[in-house]
């Protein structure tokens, strides 16, 4: 066992990669849960941005025109679930795993001409200045633009949440969507644009996946991401900045275990594969604010 | 053939003797080939090569075969009806391409003497039912020959997937010869715990290359470590199942292939002729089972050259993968000076050899 | 404009008539996605919904609905108590996969013994196992007023590590050659679950999963627990007035469905499957959720959509099979039946209203 093999600040510079497609989908499912919407489609809002961004970007050679196909994309997609929960009244918990199953097919049928090609290149940012300072620079100023982009987009949930009165409107119908109703507020269009949001951040993470993580498209490869997504915005019970710590403690115990392992650590890798989703669990229980938006889940009809 | 019978469960032993002569008596309709596919064919690794395999059986018997195929079928009892639907529609040969598939194979098989069936990977076989593996560790072999050679920082990343003898026969391999070549090798070896994740084998490959590793070896099926190591620079990967060539010639400077399509061609033929019998076949290079895509030349000439002869010795028996004096890990004895490994303790693997630090999980 | 306006009673013309509406606009729409993969949509439709139960092979077909359908419906059942008093057991595949876990270590503790105990404490294992996955969100729930939904939702996750660890640790197979799994359950007579009669399809699942039904048709409909059930999720303060206390309540309701999501898994791990393995789990339940809904929480309508769920996993396998499509194009149509299904259900609780509505 060697542990000095473990480069910290490498371990901290990875971690900011790793987390970037899960924050990104747990930004905007955080954001469609604060309006009071359950969506479980995560999965597949993000599977369909990954190939809809692939095919643009390989199509145009554009990562950027990607990585907005994405966005359109994913947020196409989720509309599809707004449109059954918020004007046909279904059930969201059923509706969004439907998503789910739906978005896994339909990404396959679109990419079976996809497979097998590489993306355009999409080349790190080495920030002037801020990137040559020591420790710092490497961790956290020698990225893609996509790292800073899905930081960029917490910050301004977190600002669009706490500060302006669209954010207020939104956590009032998430709150309790029949007082919002009736202070005049329009509930369906308000968890629409959410929902929307929602797709679309997810679909950037999807696009996150095939455009540089992997780059590459297959059938299947979020693998699961979605899913974890829905467990880091619970974790964060809600607030955008813990969102950044539950992405980087999810991310961050698949990093360490396999760091520990390449060191010769002999570890148990199921038990601390599933120590996040525990930790989870446990923050929902001691953090009284850990509660759920108040109308989360829950069928909105405008009764006269 | 289309009447419609309404069968009672107690007629169910007379329809199948009735289906499966059916299937065997009509020789001039076109031998009829099943195929079940544990993955989506577009996955770029295991079973887009038995996808490909299948094409080439096409490509080979023209009108005389037909083909069909089921992907994304579970482990479990979707498989065994599958495999049943198959046989019901008249197939004379099925391939059953996952280790998980085993039982359900058997069992199935048991039902339709008269149809054939080829399990992959599996170890238990009965009179109409073959099992059929490719000798990956002679690729591993080649790969551990070259990356010995190129490593500059003597450490080499592995990328397991999970601890099975399949893994385990490939990481003792692939050490055995990176050994040979470069004493003061080191293999460091992380478990994924998957076969295809591309965001944790992106991870994985990090990892390893973050510890010193210049050259990743992976025995899982993404393209993500390929990508990772092209992003690191300087550093060698190998292609996985598929070529991967799209990294060549650097990262990827060389590639297991599954090549499937000899051996689905060399059965089919056989069912068509009438000669087919139940057999276990463990085939490696010489088969062409198991291709070693092309040799790039980021690799110098004569590590090349010597990979290429390895390459040739293997295919050709004049070599064995696992040749004595070998040592298992904790220093016991386990092939004498010349020796070579039998086939019964390399199926089982579940040791690492001597030299190679770390525990298999279990 | 168009508004939609609450029903005062659910049309009980619209029960039936809209799930076959939602059935027939899938298949319309469906073949037209067919007929744009270059395939005849008719026959890809016939091929999916006519041939499993009716065709030159629907001996082989029929049985294998059940097998398929019959976790579901066990594990939708369970699912529609909470659902109907408003505690949402999304975790069932959890449970499910405890429920299998937990029979299967007590039945092979005692291999190769061969007596006809083995069965019956397997599947007293299964339920509890199940039945304690599914105490931990409802405890949680209770004593902490913490979200049932995201609880049982992260001990999926737990347990598919746990099955992992079990498939390759304390369950492996010592005679499986190094493989990952555990023996095969169902070659082990004293801990088989058979098939009661040869070709029927008809394992002690599907039994329980028909009992499961029945069971639920009589509690909900005649017995004072079904109409606290109902009372609990349409009026929770109108049920507190009415005495029933909101805490047993859900313990109790989780504590159905977390039992019955276990038994499905143990008769699923000793029968149809055979073994633990690292993906035993195939998403029962999570497509039981769907199925619970499809068949709007009632026991005959879940029955139906189990059937309905099943059949096109079925015959999807025989269109892939047959006619060479793509198991995506199958998902993709299954995803569209869900969504019509869903959609459709807002007819029976509300009508289309044509005018100006005051609220816009």
């Amino acid at each position: 066992m060697d542990l000095s093999a473990i480069n910290p600040i490498l371990l901290l510079a990875s971690l900011m990669v790793a987390a970037t497609p899960i924050l990104l989908a747990a930004v905007g499912e955080l954001v469609v849960e604060r309006a009071g919407v359950l969506n479980l489609g995560v999965e597949g809002m993000m599977i369909v941005g990954a190939i809809s961004g692939f095919i643009v970007a390989v199509n145009t050679g554009s990562p950027w025109l990607g990585f907005i196909a994405a966005a359109v994309g994913g947020a196409l997609l989720s509309l599809l679930f707004g449109i059954l929960t918020q004007y046909f009244l279904s059930n969201q918990v059923a509706s969004g795993l439907a998503l789910t199953l739906f978005g896994l097919g339909l990404s396959a049928l679109m990419g079976q001409n996809y497979q097998g090609i590489k993306a355009p290149a999409f080349p790190d940012w080495h920030i002037p200045v801020l990137g040559d300072i020591p420790v710092i620079g490497p961790i956290v100023f020698q990225h893609d633009p996509m790292v800073y982009v899905g930081l960029l987009i917490v910050l301004g949930v977190w600002a669009f949440l706490k500060y302006s009165r669209a954010g207020l409107v939104l956590r009032a119908v998430g709150e309790n969507h029949d007082a919002a109703h009736a202070l005049g507020y329009h509930v369906i269009r308000v968890r629409l644009l959410a929902i929307m949001f929602g797709g679309a951040c997810a679909g950037l993470g999807g696009a996150y996946l095939s455009l540089v993580r992997v780059p590459q498209w297959t059938e299947g490869m979020t693998a699961g991401a979605g899913w974890i997504a829905l467990a880091i915005v619970v974790f964060a019970s809600w607030k955008p900045g813990r969102l950044l710590l539950g992405a980087y403690l999810f991310g961050g115990v698949t990093v360490l275990q396999l760091n520990l392992q390449a060191a010769g650590l002999a570890i148990p890798v199921e038990y601390l594969s599933m120590s996040p989703y525990i930790a989870t669990i446990v923050v929902l229980v001691i953090m009284s604010s850990g509660r759920a938006p108040g109308s989360l889940g829950r069928i909105f009809h405008a009764a006269r | 053939m289309k009447r419609r019978t309404l069968l009672s469960t107690a007629a169910l032993a007379t329809t199948l003797a009735v289906t499966g002569l059916t299937a065997y008596a009509d020789g001039h309709e076109p031998t009829k080939v099943g195929f079940v596919y544990v993955g989506p064919v577009g996955d770029g690794g295991w079973t887009y090569e038995h996808n490909q395999g299948r094409l080439a059986v096409e490509e080979a018997f023209g009108d005389k075969v037909e083909t069909v195929f089921v992907e994304n079928v579970p482990e479990g009892p979707d498989a065994a009806r599958v495999m049943t639907q198959m046989a019901l529609d008249g197939a004379d040969l099925i391939f059953t391409t996952s280790f998980g598939y085993m039982d359900q194979t058997l069992e199935v098989a048991s039902k339709f003497p008269d149809v054939k069936f080829e399990h992959a990977t599996g170890f238990k076989r009965s009179d109409n039912v073959s099992t059929y593996s490719a000798r990956f560790y002679e690729g591993r072999a080649v790969q551990g020959h070259i990356a010995g050679q190129i490593t500059e920082s003597n450490v080499i990343g592995y990328i397991a997937s999970f601890p099975i003898p399949e893994v385990i026969r490939g990481i003792n391999a692939a050490y055995l010869h990176a050994q040979a070549v470069n004493p003061d090798v080191e293999f460091k070896i992380v478990w994924a715990y998957t076969w295809f994740d591309p965001a944790k084998e992106a991870e994985a490959a990090n990892v390893l290359i973050e510890q010193g590793a210049d050259v990743v070896l992976q025995h899982t099926d993404s393209t993500a470590p390929q990508a990772a190591a092209q992003a690191a620079g300087n550093v060698y990967t190998f292609g996985q199942a598929s070529d991967m060539s799209e990294y060549a010639p650097m990262p990827r400077v060389s590639s297991i292939i599954d090549d499937w399509a000899p051996y689905y061609v060399a059965r089919t033929q056989a069912v068509m002729d009438g000669t087919w019998t139940s057999m276990d076949t463990w085939d490696g290079i010489g088969a062409g089972m198991v291709g070693i895509g092309e040799i790039t030349d980021a690799v110098p000439a004569e590590v090349k050259a010597s990979a290429e002869a390895l390459r040739d010795a293997l295919a050709d028996g004049s070599v064995h993968a696992f040749t004595g004096p070998v040592n298992k890990q904790d220093g016991s004895a386990w092939l004498a000076d010349g020796e070579t490994a039998d086939d019964g303790t390399l199926a089982g693997m579940n040791f690492y050899v001597e030299g190679i630090v770390g525990d298999i999980p279990q | 404009m168009m508004v939609l306006e609450k029903r005062p009673q659910p049309s009980q013309r619209w029960v039936f008539a809209a799930p076959l509406l939602a059935v027939v606009l899938t298949m319309m729409v469906g073949g037209a996605l067919f007929a744009a993969l270059g395939k005849n949509p008719f026959e890809v439709i016939r091929t999916i919904f006519y041939d499993p139960l009716f065709s030159q092979n629907a001996w082989f077909y029929r049985p294998e609905i059940l097998i398929k359908g019959g976790p579901l419906v066990l594990l939708a059942i369970g699912l529609s108590f909470g659902f109907r008093a408003g505690i949402w057991n999304i975790g069932a595949e959890g449970q499910y996969i405890i429920g299998a876990i937990c029979g299967a270590a007590v039945g092979l503790a005692l291999y190769p013994a061969e007596t006809r105990l083995i069965f019956p404490l397997m599947v007293l294992a299964g339920a509890l196992g199940g039945w304690a996955w599914a105490m931990i969100p409802a405890i949680l729930r209770v004593r902490f007023g913490t979200n049932e939904i995201l609880v049982s939702l992260m001990l999926v996750y737990v347990a598919e590590q746990l099955l992992a660890s079990m498939a390759l640790g304390a369950l492996r197979n010592p005679e499986g050659m190094g493989f990952p799994g555990s023996r095969n359950l169902s070659q082990w007579p004293a801990a088989a679950n058979k098939e009661l009669i040869a070709g029927s399809g008809m394992h002690w699942g599907v039994v329980a999963a028909f009992i499961a039904v029945i069971f639920a048709y009589i509690v909900l409909s005649r017995h004072q627990f079904g109409f606290q059930v109902r009372l609990s999720g349409q009026a929770p303060r109108a049920a507190r007035f009415a005495g029933v206390n909101p805490g047993r309540m859900i313990l109790i309701c989780m504590g159905i469905s977390g039992a019955l999501a276990g038994l499905a898994g143990l008769f699923e791990v000793a029968g149809p499957s055979g073994q633990i393995s690292i993906d035993f789990n195939v998403g029962y339940g999570f497509t039981a959720i769907i199925v619970a809904f499809l068949g709007r929480l009632h026991p005959v309508g879940i029955l139906l959509a189990g059937g309905l769920m099943a059949l096109t996993y079925v015959g999807g396998g025989i269109a892939q099979g047959q006619l060479g499509l793509p198991a995506a194009a199958i998902q993709l149509l299954q995803g569209m039946l869900l969504f019509f299904l869903l959609a459709v259900d807002v007819l029976t609780n509300y009508r289309f209203r044509f005018g100006k509505g005051e609220v816009a």
